[in-house]
């Protein structure tokens, strides 16, 4: 495989996606419904994004140091502590753990 | 306008430290699957999409077909198309420039200008997004060059990144009953499609969990 195409591919895929909704639907006011649905996106795509990359290795599921990493980080996380400490502990968690196993 | 790119600029900077640390194993990877450093550091710079150049990576190193190499980084940038049309409605000008705008959007920019009633504050989209991209691309520069000293990116816990980044952006969009029931049920369909579609298709196919927000009184949980 050319790895340029491969690029040029992956650019051309992901600028069509990226633009597909503005190009198409911007311009115009949206029923209060659909910003209903809209606002929730956010917490619908996102926590389904956390847990592929947490739990998923291609199709199958499996829990890996990098999800205790990854609970670790989110526990401090959801004690109020910055991003970047949080995901220095996942990293340190995650790595200590394969260096031990 | 201006004081929301500088808000936006802030915000973004720690997304862009992390942000950094995800490009450098990305560059790391890609040399040892076999792209010459211009390569990895072009695609860093122009595909600008995480999750899209890991996917795409892993079916290139595995000998996979420029087609499924392509088709898996397109399917893992599903949810951008969620999100853009989510973001359309907040952009002005003709359909060139509103899709100019839209090729800002990542994870993080789009999520922190999620104004939470539909709309979305499209100068903080593009300050948040302006540090991350800076971040996104020397960080790949640093792992192409530097990723000989580093060995295996996973010894080092970096595939435990990407996934606690995300976290703390869902941690901070579930403040309400609602937005946590539609946490939930998103990552439920998800984890449950993950054994039947193609890498990224269980994250967009997450996006029917919105519904839940149809209802227009938030009733108590």
């Amino acid at each position: 495989m050319n790895v340029w195409v491969l690029i040029v591919g992956c650019v051309a895929a992901t600028v069509t996606i990226k633009a597909a909704g503005p190009v198409l639907l911007g311009g115009r006011e949206l029923p209060p419904v659909m910003l209903r649905v809209i606002a929730y996106l956010a917490p619908a795509l996102l926590s389904a994004l956390v847990v592929t990359a947490a739990f998923a290795d291609g199709r199958e599921l499996h829990v890996g140091a990098e999800t205790v990493g990854m609970l670790a980080g989110g526990l401090l996380l959801w004690r109020g502590n910055p991003l970047v400490l949080a995901v220095l502990v996942a990293m340190v968690v995650t790595a200590g753990l394969r260096a031990v196993l | 306008m201006r004081e929301s790119f500088v808000r936006g600029v802030r915000l973004g900077i720690p997304y862009a430290v992390v942000g950094f640390v995800l490009s450098l194993s990305f560059g790391v990877v890609a040399r040892q699957a076999g792209f010459s450093p211009g390569q990895a550091i072009a695609a860093s710079a122009f595909v600008f999409a995480g999750s899209a150049q890991f996917a795409a990576l892993a079916v290139f190193a595995a000998g996979g077909t420029l087609v499924a190499a392509v088709a898996a980084a397109a399917m893992m940038n599903g949810r951008f198309l969620a999100m853009g049309v989510a973001l359309a409605p907040s952009l002005p000008g003709g359909p060139v420039r509103r899709g100019l705008q839209g090729q800002t959007v990542v994870d993080a920019s789009w999520a922190l200008a999620n104004n939470g009633d539909g709309t979305f504050d499209r100068w903080l989209l593009f300050g948040t997004t302006a540090p991350q991209y800076a971040t996104w691309v020397l960080g790949t520069v640093v792992g192409v060059y530097g990723g000989d000293l580093l060995g295996d990116p996973n010894r080092l816990g970096l595939d435990a990144v990407f996934p606690t980044y995300i976290l703390a952006l869902v941690l901070a969009e579930i403040r309400d009953p609602t937005s946590r029931r539609v946490a939930l049920l998103g990552a439920l369909i998800a984890m449950a499609l993950v054994p039947f579609a193609p890498p990224g298709v269980p994250v967009l196919a997450a996006a029917a969990a919105a519904l839940l927000g149809v209802p227009r009184r938030q009733d108590t949980a």
